[in-house]
């Protein structure tokens, strides 16, 4: 893949923030927030990556830090090589990267799915609001500290849950998730069954 | 299409001939049947012009990519099908592909054989659901009957190949769930052979249909730059004249071996992407014609996969090595090595693209599903303003979108 790989040479180049990412297939790069426009920008033009594939964000787990990556995959449709982009947000509790908005139409909603799942916020965005959670859900469910059980949250239209009387709840975890825990010793919590079998449809949650 | 309600404060009031006029807010959606699913379009519109246009999506919001990171590899195939359920084969083999790459395995040439007529298969069902549509959406009601009897056929085949007609389930990580049944093969022949005859019977009711030409040449014009810009994959980008096929550019599981065409539009209009459909499914059939005359013998997983995916019952039962293959898949799940991996393939609908992240072990850490029909809806608020509202019935048809996908 020489476009890519000379892409990659060059923006290193010119922002030494710039650094390799380990990747098992295509060229990727971690890029510092402050360059990342810069960085896109020059791809783009100069370099011919004039597709932006997919942006999304990667929850490394509450506790790692940096805690939030966004990922930018960039495609040539001239040379059709793929060049991926990672940018770590600063800080844990109130994620934020620039918008990509103005180089690619194609990240308005990108952005904003990034925004819904797991919060990070894309300064410069013209219209960040959630797209497949309703306006004024509470939580980022991509979040890894987020169950998969979901949570209890009340219908986004008070008149619809008042007149019929329901809400959300969290799903019983009776069905899953089946996971093995690779590496366990003891067998018996290694097997894949439902790891929260606290409550059910049958035995109600705990405290309610 | 439920008028909701007008607000006087947002729209642009003047005195026209002594009358007030003001922009009347229109919610079309999330249940109406050119919105093929669940999107909703809240539009504002001057008289009948669309001036504005919010696509509303993530009602068939499941939090697929959530689920993903609680379960194995293969435990996700299942919920491949339920992405684009128009083309679950295709589905499956992208998923299948994405993790191949990651565990670095090599499928053998009869396992690449049947995933490619089995995607192109799909391609050619999903194009006839999408054309049959289109065609209700603009007031052609026969071409739907005609397209449906030919997708008949097709469930037919799927369900002789992987007990279902509609969620296939069909691959699995480093293969396929099993060999095709024996004379399968032929009947692909036999269909494609009927096929062909009839697609240009089903095609030549609106190729030069007045009503259809009127109602989808110069809709919807998505110009060249736009496409690229808002990341426009498959049908609707060939159709605005980006020659881009992954199958070409990209090529995966044997696709370079076959012969075929790209076919490309010249306007970016709802007709071009009609046409531009309509040749994808004679292309589609060149392909599954020859993967069948030279389909290879040999096996349809890869040996090395033994790690990940578990053995044949009857094997389990009566052979020690097997039997431990699947008590190790069991509990410890199957051993993948850390990394990242893109992978993008070309399905009916465009470029559906997993990104795989995997910290090791039998559980993705995240699994990001770049959907085709999320990207092609995301040009709606521009394509739509402008366009009369009947048009939009037409704009949506064309682009042919799947929301199961869109959502996820």
């Amino acid at each position: 893949m020489p476009a890519a790989a000379d892409a990659v040479a060059a923006v290193k180049a010119r922002w030494p923030g710039v650094t390799d990412r380990p990747s098992l297939d295509h060229p990727a790069v971690n890029v510092p927030p402050a360059d990342l426009l810069a960085v896109l920008g020059s791809l783009q033009s100069a370099h011919g990556f004039d597709m932006l594939t997919d942006v999304c964000g990667v929850d490394w787990s509450a506790e790692a830090n940096p805690r939030f990556t966004v990922v930018y995959h960039l495609f040539s449709t001239t040379t059709h090589d793929y060049l991926r982009i990672a940018a770590a947000c600063a800080d844990a509790t109130l994620p934020e990267m620039p918008s990509a908005t103005a180089l690619w139409p194609a990240a308005d909603w990108h952005e904003r799915e990034a925004y819904d799942m797991y919060g990070i916020r894309f300064t410069g965005h013209p219209d960040l609001r959630r797209i497949l959670m309703w306006d004024g859900y509470p939580y980022f469910p991509l979040r890894k500290d987020f169950p998969l059980a979901g949570m209890e949250t009340e219908l986004p239209d008070a008149e619809v849950a008042a007149e019929t009387k329901v809400g959300t709840i969290a799903a019983p975890m009776a069905g899953g998730p089946f996971v093995a825990s690779a590496g366990e010793i003891n067998l018996t919590d290694a097997e894949p069954r439902a790891k929260d079998e606290s409550w059910t449809e049958k035995r109600p949650k705990p405290g309610t | 299409m439920p008028v909701e309600h007008a607000f006087p404060d947002s729209a642009a009031k003047h005195a026209q001939g002594g009358f007030e006029t003001e922009k009347m807010s229109l919610s079309m959606g999330p249940s109406h049947p050119s919105t093929h699913g669940v999107l909703r379009l809240q539009m504002e519109l001057d008289g009948e012009i669309v001036t504005k246009a919010d696509p509303v999506i993530g009602y068939l919001h499941r939090g697929d990519e959530k689920i993903a990171e609680n379960m194995t590899y293969n435990q996700f195939v299942p919920y491949t099908d339920r992405l684009d359920y128009l083309a679950p084969l295709a589905n499956n083999m992208a998923y299948a592909i994405a993790v191949e790459k990651l565990a670095k395995l090599e499928v053998p040439a009869r396992c690449q054989a049947i995933r490619v007529i089995t995607a192109e298969m799909a391609r050619i069902s999903a194009h006839l659901l999408g054309l049959g549509a289109f065609g209700i959406d603009v007031g052609a009601w026969t071409v739907f009957l005609y397209s449906f009897t030919e997708r008949e056929k097709l469930y037919k085949l799927f369900e002789e190949l992987t007990g279902a007609r509609f969620t296939t389930s069909y691959s699995r990580i480093g293969g396929v769930a099993r060999d095709v049944p024996p004379g399968w093969t032929d009947r692909v022949g036999a269909f494609c052979d009927q096929f062909l005859p009839l697609l240009e019977e089903i095609l030549d009711l609106l190729t030069r249909n007045k009503i259809f030409v009127d109602r989808t040449a110069g809709v919807g014009v998505i110009s060249r730059a736009d496409a690229i810009a808002y990341g426009l994959t498959g049908p609707n980008l060939r159709a605005s004249g980006v020659p881009l096929d992954l199958r070409k550019d990209k090529p995966y599981s044997g696709y370079e071996q076959y012969e075929f065409d790209i076919p490309v539009g010249a306007n970016g209009d709802g007709y071009d992407r009609y046409l531009v459909r309509g040749e994808e499914m004679r292309q589609s059939v060149r392909i599954i014609k020859q993967a069948i005359a030279k389909f290879p013998e040999g096996k349809w997983y890869a040996e090395d996969a033994r790690r990940i995916f578990a053995p044949r019952k009857d094997k389990v039962l009566t052979s020690m090595e097997e039997l431990i293959q699947n008590f190790m898949i069991v509990t410890e799940g199957p051993q993948m090595p850390a990394g990242e991996v893109y992978f993008e393939a070309e399905n009916p609908k465009g470029a559906l693209g997993f990104y795989v992240v995997s910290k090791g072990g039998g559980v993705p850490w995240r699994l990001k599903i770049r959907a085709p029909s999320f990207c092609n809806l995301s040009i709606l608020p521009r394509v739509c303003v402008g366009a009369m509202v009947s048009d939009v019935v037409s704009i949506l048809g064309s682009l042919d979108f799947v929301m199961g996908e869109c959502d996820r």
